[in-house]
């Protein structure tokens, strides 16, 4: 027998799998297809102090290897999130991990605070490089003064595990990595998505009604590997890894990056079961190279 | 309803002209899911380097005897021309079935539908004919060679037809046919936006119940991603997920 598990901050996760915010809904829509108390945990689409309808449509296309996105954070806010969702998920034996948005840093303290006292939420990923919100969202994420006064003030307001999830979209992710560190986050989950934009030629018009959206999918994950393999080099908090994770070997390879948990997130658009397939993965291949423990994986890439 | 992820095997692909195709898919495992008229399935395209996600697709019809589920496809884009080319005997993996469908009620029914938006309207005609609804059909099309399967929908009801070039019965759009002079208790829709939002405006004219199947650029199709939004009475919802059919008294039509 392999251990699968993991930990991050106070966070136990009985193996690395997570699935990435916005991706799995709040984990109900894909109870047809998976059992998710395997999950090692779900993080729930981003959460936000008040209701918001998100961005007019269209709102996708698809791109070679990928997707570009501009949703916008829809969701019907944090006290519909504790009202109505969460006495439905609570008993699940997977951790819950509820991702945290806002437009100003007070919203964002808001927001955890209501979630403080919810003790089957085992951790808040706190959002800061979201690319589709006109306020907030990325802002925070792209400069290291905003990252650690976000880090900060959230760290005071919610005292189980805190990951910050960072933007790729600057142009040293470690410096800001280091940022919120510095600022008590007990872990990092990078890469959120890549601001991206497509135009359809024939009717000259662009194909998201923001112009601009996130990227994500296969296309992104060498850029995530390698922002994930330089964060893990620099900070000493655990690094969360995602972006374009499709299956296992995927998982694996940012592992030996230097993550110690991944989330899937577009592949549970083209496969829903695929989260359950690429935990079996993971065992299967430590089984295989002889490795014990997560442990020993983690960074495991040889020069 | 319970969603599954399942192999089919592809039995025919039978050509429609250039732009369609009809394919009949069996269940690998010899288990149909049960399905609801207007519900649709999200197909996985193999062999198409540029397409990454998965294409909706409307259930056509579902033939108990044969155990078949029908799928009448379009040639869109590079991932639909890939699935109609697919020959006879190759596994495609679906998820199904998704989406609400169309509501089962008892009454005098007019179905109408354009272009390849008729697709879902066989089988609602079929399972409404077996209620004892009075079903009507009103297919619209560019010329007599772009309506299809027009002898199947014979089966379950009165069909009448609308042809911008006038080679097979009304001249003109659906939305001019005489057949919309008579009272029906519900109108069910699918076709381009225009032509729905052309019937929804009548049916509001003459007080009749209406609902339409809304086509959308999905990813994910089970409500999770929330791209595939329309802008309804309730705010922005999933067309795959509180649709894609909707009651016109939804929309903001």
């Amino acid at each position: 027998m392999v251990d699968l598990s993991v930990k991050i901050g106070q966070l136990e996760l009985k193996n690395p799998v997570l699935t990435a915010s916005g991706t799995f809904g709040y984990g109900e829509e894909f109870s047809d297809f998976i059992d998710l108390n395997r999950l090692g945990g779900f993080i729930v689409k981003g959460t936000t102090l008040n209701p918001r309808e998100g961005n007019p449509y269209p709102r996708m296309v698809e791109t070679p290897s990928g997707m570009l996105n501009a949703v916008g954070l829809q969701n019907k806010g944090v006290d519909y999130f504790i009202q109505h969702i969460y006495p439905r998920i609570k008993d699940v034996n997977s951790q819950i991990i509820v991702n945290v948005s806002g437009a100003s840093i007070p919203d964002y303290v808001a927001v955890c605070e209501k979630l403080q006292p919810l003790n089957k939420i085992a951790a808040v990923e706190i959002n800061i490089s979201c690319p589709n919100v006109k306020q907030g969202g990325m802002a925070f994420g792209t400069t290291c003064a905003g990252a650690a006064s976000v880090t900060k003030e959230v760290r005071k307001a919610f005292n189980r595990t805190m990951i910050v999830k960072l933007s790729p979209n600057v142009t040293d992710i470690t410096e800001i990595a280091s940022a919120a560190e510095a600022e008590g986050a007990d872990a990092v989950s990078l890469t959120n998505t890549f601001l991206g934009m497509a135009i359809n030629t024939e009717t000259r018009r662009p194909y998201l009604s923001t112009i601009t959206g996130g990227l994500s999918g296969a296309c992104i994950r060498p850029i995530a590997v390698r922002m994930v393999w330089q964060v893990a080099n620099t900070v000493k908090i655990p690094v969360v890894g995602l972006g374009g994770i499709m299956n296992g070997r995927d998982a694996i390879e940012f592992i030996l990056a230097g993550a110690t948990a991944i989330q899937v997130g577009t592949a549970n658009f083209i496969d829903p079961s695929v989260t359950v397939k690429i935990i079996d993965y993971i065992e299967n291949y430590m089984q295989r190279h002889g490795i014990a423990s997560m442990q020993e994986l983690i960074g495991g890439m040889l020069k | 309803m319970i969603k599954y992820i399942k192999d089919f095997i592809l039995k025919e692909n039978i050509e429609l002209g250039s732009m369609y195709s009809l394919l009949k898919l069996s269940p690998a495992d010899g288990i149909m899911p049960d399905m609801i008229p207007g519900q649709f399935v999200q197909v996985d395209i193999k062999g198409s380097k540029n397409t990454f996600l998965r294409r909706p697709i409307s259930i056509n019809f579902v033939d108990k005897e044969m155990n078949l589920l029908w799928l009448l496809v379009r040639r869109a884009g590079e991932g639909t021309s890939t699935l109609i080319s697919a020959p006879a005997g190759e596994a495609i993996n679906l998820i199904l079935p998704l989406g609400n469908g169309f509501s089962l009620d008892n009454g005098k029914m007019l179905l109408i539908g354009g272009g390849v938006g008729v697709a879902p309207l066989l089988y609602l005609g079929k399972i409404l004919s077996e209620k004892d609804s009075n079903v009507s059909f009103l297919l619209g099309a560019r010329s007599k060679q772009d309506l299809l399967e027009l002898e199947e929908f014979k089966k379950y009801g009165e069909v009448f037809v609308s042809t911008e070039d006038g080679s097979m019965g009304e001249k003109g759009f659906v939305t001019t046919h005489s057949i919309l002079n008579d009272k029906f208790d519900l109108i069910q829709c699918c076709g381009p936006l225009p032509m729905m939002k052309a019937v929804a405006k009548i049916a509001r004219l003459h007080n009749t119940q209406c609902e339409v199947s809304l086509e959308n650029v999905m990813a994910c199709g089970i409500g999770a991603c929330l791209c595939c939004v329309e802008d309804t009475t309730e705010g922005n919802v999933c067309v795959c997920k509180e649709g894609p059919v909707f009651n016109i008294d939804k929309l903001k039509w």
